[in-house]
């Protein structure tokens, strides 16, 4: 038995380090630690209730809507709140170009240039993949950058400007668009489709979120799409058997993505790989465990937690709790999303591989960037610009609540209890602190550390590049894990 | 020093500009409003100036050993750093040891790291208020004694110290911002690539000038309601939100509302109110959504303003205020717009 350590182990947000117990070249047992904690539930405990509007974006430069809109969750329960549908509208396209963004940085970023590396130089693809997703100099950064840079507009428009923004509050946002900035949102959507369509799928955003089965998806790859970056991926994919790599532990979990004025636009729920089926999320199930965290012990409960680092403990290694619903580890992100909303597409993929993989993940994410951005197009046009943009602010009522919302990386929860309008406790469980968990008091590892034991790393130990693409497929984000 | 004598020298330049790019104790958001930059995205702007990344954690190819490898060459002088780029405050917790915050994969702590790489850095640049003077992690009870890398909130000192100078002659260049506009970052860095960005260009917070010379305020949507006090009471109101609602962009630095924030925006055009992100201690404001006030008067008025010309000026300008004015800042949209020839009414 051998113990490997890879660190700073990067093209993720934030501090990872991974460490692996060899045997024979293979994975027996993974550990995965955030190294960095810097205290916001400590610092947003006493100020006043709004300010973790100011606080909590600051999470993550990546996440950061995501966190502010987790806050909006928990002030607009504590209000009684409803919001201004066109708020919600508004929210919903700022929070989809975020995530959108997300998963288009992912993949070209921090992604796909780990196959532009050296260990692929004798396949048959690797000239034009290194040429196209080479690390800060692959041909695709020259468009896709600054296409990335053009969605992100629509923050400028919305939120002022992206990362960390105030534009968000329990009954809205604090602007109201006219008809000129109503189209400006709508040419920059209509300049980023066109990205989309001639750049990332080469094929109309339609036959994207239409593919139906693992099926289609080859003819896709071989066809219509064959001179998209997608398609270069998915022959990639084929040749590599992503879909045989980092094997999650099959339970996935969605919190309800993109509240509208009629619900969410993906739902809230379970879905069990082993089962093939959804079922209702318990969200009083949710417990952390401390028992592998540099933490102190306290209540499981995330209402009733305090987060007070101890790096005294001895079986600690990372700065992450541990969340488990019911007592299991649970998968989170796009692929959970779309397996739960039952897109036939994914849950196809997950029956044939039989469990989430490092294949199906990055699917899940490209999936999403084609329906979101249609969706998004419906939310500009669905605006009433005669109607209110915000609600007036309620009562702030004390007691306990739960801000719950689903980031690009997964279902994302602030629980906080207020008094006197001001914060008397706050938790917040992040979706990496999900997928990247170490782990728990029974010795059950987390997500990450359950889809790397088995692997066969061979001669290549810490090189491995098949350890390189199941760490990524989760697109961790370590300074939401540990915050 | 004069660009045109020095673009001929950057021509001749026979090496590139050597960066390096570290994440401390933060949130990655300076990265990625960073890359945001450039017509054709950040990396092609970067090779027009001869500036290579050596390694950034967010970016590059080279991850564990290869990465911990180019660390080593820097820190034993092997490799040339023109810049070393901060981003995150420098936790010094738990006593003194800086462990809240180890490189992965090192068994240091970035405290360590950042010491021994900036007595290697020609420039050392601190990429964001958290580098800078501590920011958002030093908010009380600032749980892992976060700081600076030169600054403690506006006190000197820091993680490298009062008397720090990096190989090229200057003390740490705070880009301050949270997160900041990616042209404070890119063009402060292209200036250093060229040569011609000197202690001259640097306010007395270490802050580069070329946003700092300017306040947030300066260009603000708004300013017709401010020179009227036509002040809004809620967050989606048009009018000014100097009065009620925390906006402190008269007092903070920044060239916000002159420059467009992604595409066009800017905390004062969306009803964002300003916190004074560029500032030292911005993140000890205790309701950052309501301004505090003595006798119903502001306590944080414009930079330098003197409180009773304030006052003064405020009540005539509140009973000089015209309808239109009036009636548009208490409303989420223009009801009452200008009319050329419109009678004159307050």
């Amino acid at each position: 038995m051998s113990r490997i350590v890879i660190g700073p182990f990067n093209r993720v947000e934030g501090d990872l380090e991974v460490t692996l117990d060899l045997d024979a070249g293979v994975v027996r047992e993974a550990r995965v630690s955030a190294p960095l904690y810097r205290g916001f539930e400590q610092i947003l405990v006493g100020r006043p209730a709004e300010d973790a509007l100011a606080i909590a974006p600051r999470i993550c430069g990546i996440c950061s809507l995501s966190q502010s809109l987790a806050v909006v969750g928990a002030l607009r329960a504590a209000q009684d709140l409803q919001a201004a549908p066109n708020g919600l509208l508004m929210t919903n396209i700022a929070h989809a170009a975020e995530n959108i963004a997300d998963h288009l940085t992912h993949f070209y970023v921090f992604f796909m240039p780990d196959f532009a590396r050296k260990a692929y130089a004798r396949r048959p693809w690797f000239e034009a993949i290194e040429r196209r997703f080479k690390a800060t100099r692959g041909t695709n950064l020259r468009e896709t950058l600054p296409a990335r840079a053009g969605l992100l507009q629509t923050m400028g428009l919305i939120a002022g400007k992206w990362p960390h923004s105030l534009a968000f509050h329990p009954g809205g946002v604090t602007r109201a668009i006219d008809l000129g900035e109503q189209m400006r949102l709508l040419a920059l959507l209509a300049a980023f489709r066109a990205f989309l369509e001639k750049t990332l799928f080469a094929a109309p955003l339609e036959a994207i979120s239409e593919l139906e089965n693992s099926r289609a998806l080859e003819i896709f790859a071989e066809g219509r799409g064959a001179a998209g970056d997608f398609a270069a991926f998915l022959r990639v994919a084929r040749e590599t058997t992503l879909d045989q790599l980092g094997r999650g532990p099959g339970l996935l979990m969605s919190s309800g993505a993109y509240l509208g004025p009629n619900g969410h636009r993906f739902p809230r729920g379970l879905f069990d790989c082993a089962a093939g089926a959804t079922r209702p999320l318990p969200f009083d199930a949710i417990q952390e465990d401390v028992s592998h965290a540099w933490m102190r012990d306290s209540a499981a409960e995330p209402a009733n937690a305090e987060t007070i680092p101890d790096m005294s403990r001895d079986e600690a290694y990372s700065f992450a709790k541990a969340p488990r619903l019911a007592g299991r580890a649970v998968e989170v992100g796009a692929l959970a999303r779309q397996a739960v909303a039952g897109h036939p597409l994914i849950r196809d993929l997950l029956a044939q591989a039989g469990a989430p993989n490092v294949f199906a993940r990055v699917v899940a994410r490209l999936l999403e960037i084609a329906i979101l951005t249609q969706t998004t197009e419906n939310w500009a046009r669905d605006l009433r610009l005669g109607d209110p943009f915000c609600a007036k602010d309620g009562l702030l009522r004390d007691g306990p609540v739960i801000g719950f919302v689903e980031a690009a990386r997964g279902a994302l929860g602030h629980w906080a209890t207020f008094g006197d309008g001001r914060i008397l406790r706050y938790q917040i469980v992040a979706p990496t602190t999900w997928n990247f968990s170490p782990r728990d008091a029974s010795g059950a590892p987390g997500p990450l550390e359950f889809a790397l034991q088995g692997l066969e790393v061979g001669d290549e130990a810490a090189s491995s590049v098949a350890v390189q693409h199941i760490v990524r497929s989760f697109d961790p984000c370590m300074v939401c894990t540990a915050h | 020093m004069k660009l045109s004598s020095k673009t001929s020298e950057m021509m001749k330049r026979v090496g590139p500009f050597n960066v390096l790019w570290l994440q401390a104790g933060g949130c990655g958001g300076c990265t990625m409003s960073v890359l945001e930059r450039g017509a054709s995205g950040l990396f092609e702007e970067l090779r027009g100036f001869g500036v290579q990344l050596l390694w950034h954690p967010s970016v590059s190819e080279e991850t564990g050993e290869e990465a911990r490898a180019i660390l080593a060459e820097i820190e034993r002088g092997e490799l040339t750093l023109d810049a070393l780029c901060i981003e995150g405050a420098v936790l010094h917790g738990p006593d003194g040891s800086g462990l809240f915050n180890k490189l992965a994969g090192t068994g240091r702590s970035m405290l360590d790291w950042i010491r021994a790489l900036a007595s290697r850095a020609h420039y050392c640049l601190a990429v964001g208020s958290c580098a800078a003077f501590g920011g958002i992690p030093a908010a009380a009870p600032d749980p892992t004694d976060a700081r600076g890398l030169q600054y403690f909130s506006s006190d000197p000192g820091g993680a490298l110290g009062a008397n720090y100078v990096s190989q090229g002659g200057l003390p740490v260049i705070n880009i301050a911002g949270c997160a900041p506009h990616p042209g404070w970052i890119m063009e402060t860095l292209l200036a250093l690539s060229l040569g011609v960005f000197t202690r001259a260009d640097m306010d007395s917070l270490g802050r580069p000038r070329l946003f700092s010379d300017h306040l947030a305020h300066h260009g603000c949507s708004r300013n017709e309601f401010y020179e009227f006090k036509a002040s809004a009471d809620h967050f989606f109101e048009r009018g000014c939100l100097m009065e009620n609602l925390g906006c402190k962009a008269t007092q903070a630095v920044g060239d916000c509302n002159q420059r467009s924030w992604n595409g066009g925006g800017s905390c004062t055009q969306v009803g964002a109110t300003c916190i004074a992100c560029t500032s030292p201690n911005f993140e000890n404001t205790r309701g950052f959504l309501e301004t505090p006030k003595r006798a119903g008067i502001p306590v944080g008025l414009p930079l330098d303003m003197p409180k009773a010309w304030f006052v003064a000026l405020a009540a005539l300008s509140k009973s000089a205020t015209p309808k239109r004015v009036r009636q548009n800042s208490h409303s989420d949209r223009i009801e009452l717009p200008p009319v050329p020839g419109a009678k004159k009414e307050t």
